[in-house]
């Protein structure tokens, strides 16, 4: 069953133009120019239940704007969403009780406070039954390993502290439909990885539809089977992301174990040398070569080990960022010199 | 209807925490508001002396009130204050809307009018259990200012109405201003103007029966009057029979007619909100 359904959904703002300088800042009082910007420009998805799919993008490429008009904080321009059946712009409780989005920091909880105040106002605000309540709130701090801080003001919190105390209020009504932005940004790694840890068991375990945006792979590698990449306002791709490795990721890298203990100086014919450091060194070979290459090599050099792997994925996902900006670089041109004031 | 008074009770009562935690602040603000009341009574005295030029000062009149009625106005205006006056209201919607914590009543199913009239409730109870005592006690000091005692029952009755009606008037006025913030990013200066224009018209600073001509019609007209001077002047009985009747309906119209205004204002805020960006 599609929980989320999007079509041509199109969102476009006017942004305040301003040159730079006392002078211009002056004109500006009397007359302002303003730029059309369309931040998302017509996108087709459907997530079925249960799904757990990551938007990948560049800063501005409208991950957020999505995420913005699937909770209904924003309406868009043209195209149509809805969610869970109910169109979320339309705000209606009825929909309002069924999903969660997190979004930043300090958004649901009261700074002054202990968590467990705020999230005794959840209960409220969403009418969760007390039993519930109390089993669903002991559950999802337990998992967090945030029980013990339940009583503690969030402003002496620290910043993974506060992510999961979010988190913990987003889901204490068991919402269907969860969207996060961003969840472990600015997190250190032990926090990063415990918050991934945990959405990963929560999401299998309750089969909640899960829409998040991220810019660290490793959240995406570790929770997302599927990926939307959205640059420009559209999507670019929608698949797993071995697939993206196998579209992209055009080159393998080979690390070479020499069995002399020397790295022979013609390397460089077999492939692009990335590290050398005796005994071992790493080249970049294409992928359709790498067995003709690997060949080439052991007649040559006697070898102990050999490994072959995917390049990073954040390598690859930044090659294909820049092959699509090229694409789409030349119709945002066209576009901005129409669009005048 | 049940499940609704829940929520309320959680609201006011998580808002009551919130208001005890920082008790030093909270103490030295409640004190503080006493200090003007001493600035009052003797810029007057000083006034009165001036104009009674070497004659009894308790005799001059200055457009027919005695130093005794001004100094018994200005401590039922800082009554009437204590219950109109919103501090940080507009400001701190103007500041969620900035900073896009609005989006949580968008998202979240609450209404953010009647969750920040909770909060405010919160605050003004807090506020009075904290400042019943030294009120009392500066009141008590003070009772020479107030030769008649205390009034009719009838008309305790209408000013208690009154003031509860001042507290309402207060904040949806000032609520509908926070709101001007989701067309203008910064309403501060906005804000300034209102303040100052209150301070005037309301009859914060002076009684408004002492504006001449032309102001003294306009602020007859304008809802500020309810937010000071009126409950003062029900006090001291300058607004009796039909009139006080009549008063009473106004300022309840006006607080029905900001009800009004900031619902639309929020709805409107919001499309514009959700339209552009957020």
């Amino acid at each position: 069953m599609a929980v989320v359904e999007i079509e041509s959904l199109a969102k476009s703002y006017r942004v305040y133009q301003k040159a730079e300088g006392l002078l211009a800042s002056v004109k500006g009082l009397f007359h302002r120019k303003y730029r059309e910007v369309q931040a998302v420009r017509g996108i087709d998805l459907t997530v079925e239940a249960g799904e757990f799919v990551a938007f990948l993008g560049p800063n501005g490429a409208g991950k957020t704007t999505t995420l913005k008009l699937l909770s209904g904080v924003i309406n868009p321009t043209s195209g149509t969403a809805r969610v869970l059946g109910h169109v979320p712009w339309k705000r209606e409780n009825a929909y309002r009780r069924r999903f969660a989005l997190v979004m930043g920091q300090k958004n649901q909880l009261w700074w002054d406070l202990p968590a467990a105040e705020s999230f005794r106002l959840h209960q409220q605000i969403y009418r969760i039954d007390p039993e519930q309540f109390d089993r669903t709130r002991d559950e999802l701090t337990d998992m967090l390993s945030v029980r013990d801080l339940l009583s503690q003001p969030v402003r002496e919190l620290s910043l993974g502290e506060r992510m999961k105390m979010e988190l913990t209020a987003a889901l204490l009504h068991s919402p269907d439909v969860l969207f996060l932005d961003e969840p472990t940004i600015g997190l250190d790694v032990v926090a990063q990885y415990n918050i991934q840890d945990f959405l990963k068991h929560y999401q299998q375990e309750r089969g909640i539809t899960t829409l998040l945006t991220s810019h660290y792979m490793k959240d995406v590698a570790a929770l997302c089977r599927r990926v939307v990449i959205i640059t420009h306002g559209r999507i670019m791709f929608d698949g797993s992301l071995s697939q993206i490795i196998d579209r992209y990721g055009g080159h393998k890298v080979v690390t070479l174990l020499f069995a002399d203990g020397h790295i022979p100086g013609d390397l460089g014919v077999y492939g692009e040398v990335l590290s050398e450091e005796p005994p071992r060194a790493k080249i970049r070979v294409e992928r359709s070569d790498v067995a003709r290459t690997l060949g080439r090599i052991l007649q040559q050099h006697p070898l102990e080990d050999v490994s072959v792997e995917d390049p990073p994925l954040e390598e690859v996902i930044a090659e294909m960022f820049s092959q699509v900006n090229e694409a789409a670089g030349l119709a945002d041109a066209e576009l901005l010199a129409g669009a005048g004031e | 209807m049940f499940a609704r008074t829940a929520v309320w009770w959680t609201i006011l009562r998580i808002s009551l925490e919130e208001r005890l935690v920082y008790r030093g602040d909270f103490a030295l603000g409640t004190l503080m508001r006493f200090l003007p009341i001493l600035t009052q009574v003797f810029l007057w005295w000083a006034v009165f002396t001036a104009a009674s030029a070497g004659q009894d000062v308790g005799q001059t009149r200055i457009v027919g009130f005695s130093y005794h009625d001004f100094i018994a106005y200005y401590l039922l205006v800082m009554i009437s204050r204590a219950f109109s006056s919103m501090p940080g209201l507009a400001s701190g919607i103007a500041r969620d809307i900035r900073d896009g914590t609005v989006k949580k009543y968008l998202i979240q199913p609450i209404d953010m009018l009647s969750f920040l009239l909770l909060n405010r409730i919160a605050h003004k109870l807090v506020y009075y259990v904290v400042a019943a005592l030294p009120f009392a006690f500066v009141f008590y000091l003070c009772r020479g200012f107030f030769p008649g005692g205390w009034p009719e029952p009838q008309v305790m009755l209408a000013y208690v109405a009154s003031l509860l009606m001042a507290f309402l008037l207060g904040f949806f006025l000032e609520a509908t201003i926070g709101m001007i913030g989701f067309w203008f990013l910064e309403v501060s200066s906005l804000l300034f103007v209102y303040m100052l224009f209150s301070f005037f018209f309301s009859g914060h600073m002076f009684p408004i029966d002492m504006l001449p001509g032309i102001w003294g019609e306009v602020v007859r007209i304008i809802p500020l009057q309810y937010l000071a001077y009126f409950p003062a002047a029900v006090f001291l009985g300058k607004v009796e029979g039909t009139d006080l009747i009549i008063g009473l309906w106004i300022q309840f119209a006006w607080v029905l007619f900001f009800i009004f205004t900031s619902r639309v204002t929020f709805r409107l805020g919001v499309r514009r909100y959700s339209g552009f960006g957020g």
